[in-house]
């Protein structure tokens, strides 16, 4: 019975722009659903000024693989922001890439993501960003090698990896499923974190959610697959991550923290339970367990010597951790992800995980970047992602050596 | 594609040294706990080469007393050999040999007992200059020998001399044993990482597991000898593999 | 001369347990709250990580976490026909410094007071007689009892998981718990913790000598625990690095692991660290605070406008910035005249070393937490009679051995061990695995006298130029009287545990600011039924500036035989419901004067 009511809010929740399209910019209802869509799509995180000053007004310096990047000014101002923009001119921008102008815009404006956004929805946003304050404001330019510095490069980009064109719901899933894959592909832009890039820096066909390095971080898999995937994770696990940051498996920390903060914490339970069935139903990468490094093994053995010594406290001896404190390293999928990026960053710099209002606590890991040298580090991670029934490639201390450096660097 | 470097983000928000015409100089702490990633940092391992304060001399005389107070034995070093006499050099080159931290505004009267210690001397100076009379008495007591060349017994008898007060070094009688003993005592117990304590060999002595943080398992295992050799913050024999 | 920041609704002097407490309470009232703190902020994982919090030079004898005593310090002497001194370097208690105060290097002994104690003098006086009691002892009842702070005990207890066995549960003796302490409406948040060897010997020996002994209730908590605010804590690892430490594993109850994660999630909170409250600011009529002077971390002196001031710095501190505010009128001890400064106590602790044989008894000391422990309360507060002793007052006592730190525990050699050289350095190999010595066994309660108190110094002056606290303090005959009698029950208990040898170490006077008992200082500026006889009314409001609330241990007009904090952390929510209920709607006196 409860499942039928759920998808008949996500019915509901689908077509509620369509009953509003049309009414003008004073519509309380449709700015307060163009608000809600502007959270789950984290506009603010990337189009919010650095420092604060004025929400929305660009200028944020985002680095890409290929260069840098300067998220627009996205507030009502005529002249710096969006506010001369026609309806039709804002719709094509975000599900063409076409600015007003007529100019491309760079991917890193995930609109491979958003054109599967319907109009309504859309429309809602704009509704709402109409409402905010405009700033004048002067975002800034981009930074990119010749020939990315020319937009007219993407028309190219687009022709090879570009599918424009709204969600289509799957027939024979529930509604929830198609809510879920609604957000999940298209104005939560999971795959822009999340999806295995090419060269060109556009999604792997075939590799959806399947893990990501990103920003120095690894973004793990988040489809069913297990271990690497979230197969151990429940719906119930998935929507108290995305709801409070914390579950019993970990702590969004990082980036993802970040999304937690800004996003996923303020969406709705109906919404997270969406994702959370349609992340169940995708079979990722698969279920292959690789086989887990002997005890034996050298690495293996000073791993379990500085594991007790410096882990053991809190996650304690058997890598369950403390629920929604610290984080179980035991059938941990970003513990087993193929690629240890985030494992190393948070051994050598520490991290804080987030604080929501349902989960306040944000602990934290601490540095052991001055504690632990190259190959301590490296067999710790070993040792963690090979016990207590984990199973994942050994940790290079050159990795290791990498990481740090690109920390010391950062952090000057 | 990427996402902006949201690290630096989350890491600023919550601290902020804020500078404005109206407001105070000092940290505002707001909008959630802060992350200050190395604040404190771990000490840094003492290199045992060489001494920091102490002139060759006054090293020698300190190591010869050191490895009087807590002597050698077949199964545990003595002060000079765990490092005692390197313990000490560092810590009075540092803020504890410049009483950095003390209330050191005068008038310095003597108290009583109960009051506490009064001297002007912060440690570092209080050693030189008690090492100084130190090395005066015993060239005038024992044919221009330093202490250092002096006999164990000789040794031990002006050690129970400074104990008593009989020989008094110019400070208050007996303040020079108390200091040197403290912070013997301190070097032979103190973690590794600070120059004594050498191989954790003070605490094999005892059977103290140093700074293990974890003894779960043993709270219910009651009059059960626990097995495992100490760690010390910079010093885990089992890490090497 | 100071600029002015914007005003706010509170300004909170000191982050502690009570300036947390009191802040989160009042911005759950929407109010603008600014706290000012003199240390830095520290956390956790940042400032005592599992990396290296284990280290007892640098936190337990360098005191890494306390206030520098260059930065403020205070004067001593043990009566008026000394001169006072400068305490250069801490000794006989701890002064916290920074976020969490107190709360990040307690043990976190989690105690609540006895009925009686909070109605000590008239319960006493109609028990024995006026002549009973010394003559120039002050004691007082507080004003506020034990039933009306019941339901903010359990506040704060939940507030911080605490773990332990209830022994009163609405007036019905619970088996394995206390039986002497008030009715609780609820049990403790969370189980016991387990007991390591020699303090579970102790409970046996305690039984067996028909005393009823339970488990010491403990802020480090023996299982993993989300408290009302959704916070989260840790189970204890027994590390043994406790009291002086911050713990690293968010399993101490500290304003870090309980309230501040929720409290700085407000929007409507502010705090400021390293900056150090001067003064409170009155107005023309000196009835009124108007705000706080403090100087910033590079010396800039600012004014921060606010109507409601609550004083929550440690008790010292507390009563030093009333004298410096002219806020009542200082304690005069040949007269009896004056509030501010009186009925300053500490306590009487005591202890005994119990000598076992090594090859039979093996304790790990070093397998501990800061409030682990098995005790008794047969002779705290007036739970016995006291009629044929010729003293009153009492303490808990126990194997509360809360570390096996060598530094710390070392001290305790068989008697006639020499303090060097190979045989000593025998003695400490043979006793440090079969040695009991709990530095606060004893755990004694230390009542006022006319002499005992705090005023200005005349010559030793704090970086700002302004006159240093001076204590005056020493023991007197009730309480020497109080500690031999109890360290003698103590030191039968540890012979019924088989011990070789047993040297009982009573309190002896002179009061000595060298020998560390506890960091428990008390009074100055005391609760009191009227005016005269004390600095603050029953909801801790200054009788002289009623928009000002005075937190804290300042507030106790004598120290009974427990550990302070539940008793602190309970009346700062007993005070803060009375300004949300109360003030907030009619701001003025609670109590007519």
């Amino acid at each position: 019975m409860r499942k039928i009511a759920v998808a008949l809010i996500a019915i509901l929740a689908l077509g509620a722009g369509a009953a509003h399209a049309g009414s003008d910019g004073q519509d309380f209802t449709r700015i307060e659903h163009g608000r809600y869509l502007a959270t789950v799509g984290d506009c603010a995180g990337c189009h919010d000024e650095p420092g604060g000053a004025h929400p929305l007004a660009g200028g944020m310096k985002i680095e890409t693989p290929f260069g840098t990047i300067t998220a627009s000014n996205i507030t009502p101002d005529k002249d710096t922001g969006i506010g001369a923009w026609s309806d039709d001119e804002f719709v094509r921008a975000l599900t063409h890439g076409i600015r007003r102008d007529g100019a491309h815009l760079y991917p890193a404006m995930p609109y491979p993501y958003y054109t599967k956004v319907n109009r309504d929805d859309l429309l809602a946003i704009r509704a709402y960003l109409s409402t905010v304050p405009p700033a004048r404001h002067e975002a800034g330019g981009d930074d990119l090698p010749f020939p990315l510095d020319k937009r007219s490069a993407m028309a190219a980009w687009n022709k090879m990896y570009f599918t424009p064109g709204e969600f289509r719901p799957t027939a024979g899933k529930s509604a929830e499923w198609n809510r879920g894959g609604y957000l999940v592909e298209g104005l939560a832009h999971c795959g822009a974190c999340h999806t295995p890039k090419n060269l060109a820096g556009a999604d792997k066909s075939g590799e959806t959610l399947q893990g990501n390095p990103v920003q120095g971080w690894f973004a793990p898999e988040v489809t069913d697959a297990s271990p690497k995937g979230l197969g151990a994770w429940s719906a119930e696990d998935i929507v108290a991550y995305l709801k409070t940051g914390h579950n019993k498996f970990t702590a969004a920390t990082g980036p993802m923290g970040d999304v937690v903060n800004r996003s996923t914490s303020k969406m709705t339970d109906a919404d997270l339970h969406a994702i959370a069935t349609y992340l169940k139903d995708q079979p990722g990468s698969g279920d292959k367990q690789p086989t887990a490094i002997a005890a034996s093994d050298p690495a293996m053995k000073t791993g379990a010597a500085v594991y007790a010594d410096e882990c053991a406290a809190c996650h304690t001896a058997h890598g369950t951790g403390s629920p929604r404190l610290f984080p179980s390293l035991a059938g941990s999928a970003s513990v087993q992800s193929d690629d240890p990026t985030s494992l190393i960053r948070v051994v050598l710099a520490g991290t804080r995980s987030v604080g929501t209002k349902a989960a306040p606590t944000s602990p934290a890991m601490p540095s052991f970047g001055a504690t632990l040298d190259d190959r301590e580090a490296a067999a710790v991670l070993t040792y963690i992602r090979n016990s207590w029934g984990n199973a994942a490639p050994a940790v290079d201390a050159a990795k290791i050596h990498d990481i740090r450096k690109s920390l010391t660097q950062h952090s000057g | 594609m990427a996402r902006p470097n949201r690290r630096k983000v989350l890491s600023a928000m919550g601290l902020a040294l804020a500078a404005s015409p109206l407001s105070a100089r000092a940290a505002v702490i707001e909008g959630g706990m802060p992350w200050t990633p190395d604040r404190t940092q771990p000490p840094q391992p003492v290199d045992p080469k060489g001494w920091r304060y102490f002139t060759q001399e006054e090293a020698e005389a300190v190591e010869a007393l050191v490895d009087r107070l807590i002597p050698p034995d077949p199964e545990t070093p003595g002060g000079k050999d765990i490092g005692c006499a390197v313990f000490i050099d560092r810590q009075v080159a540092g803020p504890y040999g410049s009483a950095e931290a003390l209330y050191m505004s005068g008038p310095f009267h003597d108290g009583t007992k109960q009051q506490g210690p009064q001297a002007h001397d912060p440690p570092a100076l209080h050693y030189r200059k008690a090492l100084a009379a130190l090395d005066k008495y015993c060239r005038g007591s024992f044919g221009d020998k330093p202490f250092a060349a002096l006999s164990d017994q000789q040794k031990d008898q002006i050690i129970a001399d400074l104990e008593s007060g009989k020989v008094p070094l110019g400070a208050k009688p007996g303040s020079f044993f108390k200091q040197v003993l403290k912070d013997t005592q301190q070097g032979f117990f103190a973690d590794p990482v600070y120059g004594g304590n050498r191989d954790m060999a003070a605490w094999k002595m005892i059977g103290f597991p140093g700074a293990r943080y974890d003894y779960t398992d043993w709270v219910d295992r009651h009059n059960e000898r626990y097995p495992h050799p100490p760690i010390g913050i910079a010093d885990h024999p089992d890490w090497k593999g | 001369m100071a600029r002015k920041l914007p005003p706010k609704d509170v300004v909170i002097i000191g982050l502690g347990w009570t300036g947390s407490i009191l802040a989160h309470e009042l911005a759950q009232e929407g109010l603008e709250v600014v706290a000012i703190e003199r240390g830095p902020w520290r956390d956790t994982a940042t400032d005592f990580s599992p990396a290296f919090a284990q280290d007892e030079l640098r936190y337990r004898l360098r005191h890494e976490l306390f206030l520098r005593p260059a930065q403020m310090s205070l004067t001593f002497r043990n009566n008026r026909d000394q001169t006072a001194l400068p305490v250069r370097d801490w000794g006989a208690f701890m002064l916290g410094n920074g976020v969490g105060g107190g709360g990040l290097h307690w043990n976190a002994e989690t105690w609540r007071f006895l009925p009686t104690d909070f109605t000590l003098k008239s319960h006493l006086v109609q028990r024995y007689g006026q002549k009973f009691l010394p003559d120039d002892m002050t004691i007082q009842d507080w004003g506020v009892t034990y039933g009306e702070l019941e339901p903010h005990y359990d506040r704060f207890e939940y507030l911080c998981g605490t773990s332990g066995q209830a022994g009163n549960l609405k007036g019905t003796i619970q088996a394995g718990g206390n039986p002497f302490e008030g009715p609780r409406s609820r049990p403790y948040p969370t189980p016991a913790q387990k007991q390591p060897f020699a303090h579970t010997l102790f409970g046996k020996g305690a039984a067996d000598l028909g005393y009823k002994p339970f488990p010491q209730p403990s802020g480090n908590l023996s299982q993993a625990y989300t408290n009302p605010l959704g916070v989260e804590m840790g189970r204890c690892t027994y590390c043994g690095f406790c009291e002086w430490f911050g713990c690293a594993n968010y399993s101490k109850a500290s304003p870090q692991t309980t309230i501040l994660p929720a409290l700085l999630r407000q929007p409507n909170f502010t705090a400021r660290t390293e900056c150090e409250a001067t003064k409170i600011l009155l107005d023309k009529s000196g009835k009124r605070a108007t705000g706080v002077l403090f100087v910033d971390s590079s010396g800039a002196e600012w004014e921060q406008p606010a109507e409601l001031v609550i004083l929550a710095a440690f008790q010292l501190f507390n009563v030093q910035l009333l004298m410096l505010s002219g806020i009542g009128q200082r304690y005069d001890p040949l007269t009896g005249e004056g509030q501010i400064g009186r009925n300053f106590s500490h306590q009487t602790v005591s202890a005994a070393m119990a000598f076992f044989d090594k090859k039979k008894f093996n304790f790990n000391p070093f397998v501990a937490s800061g409030a682990i422990g098995m005790c008794i309360d047969e002779f705290n507060g007036d739970n016995f009679d006291h009629g044929p002793h010729g003293f009153v007052g009492g303490g808990y006592m126990g194997n509360v051995q809360s570390n096996g730190r060598p530094l710390e525990t070392m001290t305790a050699l068989p008697p006639g061990t020499p303090q060097w050289g190979a045989k000593w350095k025998e003695a400490v190999r043979d006793t440090y695995l079969s040695t009991i010595y709990a530095g606060s066994g004893v755990h004694g309660s230390c009542y006022t006298y006319k002499t005992n108190y705090l005023d200005f110094d005349p010559t030793y002056k704090d970086r700002f130029g302004r006159p240093l606290l001076r204590m005056t303090m020493d023991f007197h005959d009730n309480e020497l009287k109080m500690s031999a009698f109890l360290t003698d029950r103590y030191a039968e208990i540890f012979k019924a545990m088989g011990a070789q040898q047993v040297v009982k170490k009573p309190r002896k006077g002179p009061y000595d600011i060298t020998q560390y008992q506890t960091s428990h200082l008390c009074g100055g500026a005391i609760m009191s039924a009227t005016p005269k006889d004390g600095a603050v009314n029953r909801y801790l409001q200054s009788w002289d500036v009623p928009n000002l609330f005075v937190q804290g241990a300042s507030g106790f007009p004598q120290n009974a035989g427990y550990n302070p904090t539940g008793t602190v952390g309970a009346l700062a929510f007993w005070s803060a419901g009375a300004i949300r209920s109360q003030y907030l709607k009619h701001p003025g006196p609670l109590v007519d004067a």
